[in-house]
């Protein structure tokens, strides 16, 4: 086995199980922990890739923000099992059907798709330097970038917005 | 691979570790010098001529003091907690140029432990993942007060993150390059950053403060409030973990800030000694004037943390996202402004 294949073996572990440890632990925060383990693996799998820009920028965004926000939240709420409010039963049955559909959908949506296998290798391309990466997403798919900008600002003017107190 | 290249960044990287602990062990006792000298006493005088041993003496102290655990139900985050404050603030020294390049056994040896093409993002990333090490910590902690604290200390650390961003933005227009490598090699002859970019060289310093949770906004530790701040229930080498990262983090930070704007390695007339002297010394003379800078910054922190009282939780906010990252942003727009004037667009 090559070092890359043993690497890639252990990163898929760790990911896939503490993914499902975020899901089947009880403690909200030792379950946000795991997710932040998860987000660590994933980061190691661009690194496989070579692509030291996205692996880095993922770091920083989800790890470094959107999870220390999510942490601090789960903290202040300091959820335990005591609070937690009893969910009537048609809410329950309606979470369970719906999970269910959605699995059929995801399922049908990846029978149909036909996916590309690549080996995993590094071949020297050019992935990781941003130069390439910044002419490519200001040419080729100016319009998408642009539309994820504009996207970004409505959610921030909202949030303002919400967060703002009325007026008396 | 080339075998002898891992043997060299090895011996490089234990040199880079020995020398990040030598100076956060001695930056205590700075500390302490500095703050006697400014409040006019002698600071410790008696491990040691003129105090010289005086960090033996507390690390000592700290490893033979009794280990506290306190009733928590997650002792392994607990224990979890200082050790990543510690890890993550030896991290950054990798991607960090300390010199240009010396000519030893035949070869030339690059002065960093890697030149990665976005060591600048690698520092922030590490620096957005610092914050862990004291939300775990405060949290596992069991007690209200550490956790108050650790909530400052990470909603500080975020928001100043924020403005230190948009700060190194307008240098990084300027520079054209995510490497830091890149960056001290712009700054020969005298062309320091510092000099182009002082509006956001003010800013970067300022969150510096911040990040590295100094005074004026070490709220996190504000004992008034707070008893202790996030490790009130730490003891022993556990608490010393998180003193000694708070010190190697603000080593670190000097060193960033003297590679970004400070011209890093460069010195005035550093083209004439490679003529003159050879490379080997001219190159030994940058290290030293790059540990010179470093060494000022480190009594800057030192001054302003024994000059300046405490700021109040909401004039920090305030501070971070209503002055400088406005701030911030109108220095990029200028910049970029500048650079297009300077090119003839207009």
């Amino acid at each position: 086995m090559s070092v890359v294949l043993i690497i890639f073996c252990v990163l898929s572990a760790v990911t896939l199980g503490s993914a499902f440890l975020t899901i089947f632990t009880k403690n909200p925060i030792h379950s946000a922990i795991y997710l932040v383990i998860c987000f660590f693996s994933i980061a190691g799998h661009y690194l496989l890739f070579n692509a030291q820009f996205l692996a880095i920028v993922h770091v920083i965004v989800y790890s470094g923000a959107i999870m220390i926000l999510f942490l601090f939240t789960v903290m202040l709420m300091n959820l335990n099992k005591e609070d937690e409010v009893h969910k009537p039963r048609i809410q329950r049955w309606a979470a369970a059907i719906f999970f269910v559909l959605m699995c059929v959908v995801l399922m049908l949506i990846f029978r149909q798709s036909k996916p590309i296998v690549g080996p995993y290798d590094t071949t020297g391309e050019d992935y990781q330097s941003i130069k390439v990466l910044g002419k490519v997403l200001l040419n080729e798919y100016m319009v998408p970038f642009e539309f994820a900008s504009v996207l970004l600002l409505t959610a921030m003017i909202g949030t303002v917005l919400l967060s703002k107190k009325e007026k008396k | 691979m080339d075998h002898s290249i891992i043997i060299e960044k090895g011996i490089f990287i234990f040199i880079i570790f020995a020398i990040t602990m030598v100076m956060a062990m001695y930056s205590t006792l700075a500390e302490r010098k500095v703050a006697a000298w400014l409040q006019d006493r002698i600071g410790p005088n008696r491990a040691g001529a003129g105090g010289i041993l005086q960090p033996l003496a507390d690390g000592l102290k700290l490893f033979s003091k009794e280990e506290f655990l306190p009733d928590t139900p997650n002792k392994f985050l607990f224990v979890v907690g200082p050790a990543i404050s510690m890890s993550v603030a030896l991290m950054t020294s990798a991607v960090i140029p300390w010199g240009d390049k010396l000519h030893l056994f035949g070869k030339d040896i690059i002065l960093q432990a890697t030149d990665i093409d976005v060591s600048i993002l690698y520092v922030f990333g590490v620096l957005s993942v610092g914050v862990y090490g004291i939300m775990i910590g405060g949290w596992a902690s069991n007690n209200k007060f550490s956790l108050m604290s650790a909530m400052r200390a990470a909603s500080q650390m975020i928001s100043y993150e924020v403005a230190m961003g948009l700060a190194l933005i307008a240098l990084l227009m300027m520079s054209g390059t995510l490497s830091l490598r890149e960056i001290s090699l712009q700054q020969h002859g005298m062309h320091w950053n510092v000099f182009y970019q002082p509006v956001g060289f003010i800013i970067f310093l300022i969150c510096s403060f911040a990040e590295t949770n100094r005074t004026p906004f070490d709220l996190a530790e504000c004992e008034a409030e707070l008893i202790g701040g996030y490790h009130t229930e730490y003891s022993s080498m556990r608490m010393g973990f998180y003193l000694f990262a708070e010190y190697a983090s603000m080593f670190i930070s000097s060193t960033i800030i003297a590679v970004l704007y400070f011209g890093g390695y460069n010195y005035p007339g550093m083209a004439w000694a490679i003529e003159n002297w050879g490379v080997n010394p001219a190159n030994v003379l940058g290290i030293v004037v790059l540990f010179i800078k470093i060494c000022f910054f480190i009594f800057f922190y030192m001054w302003v943390r024994w000059t300046i009282p405490r700021f109040r939780y909401d004039q920090l906010m305030r501070l971070g996202w209503k002055m400088l990252i406005p701030l911030a942003i109108a220095n990029i727009i200028v910049t970029g402004i500048v650079i297009l004037w300077a090119d003839g667009k207009f």
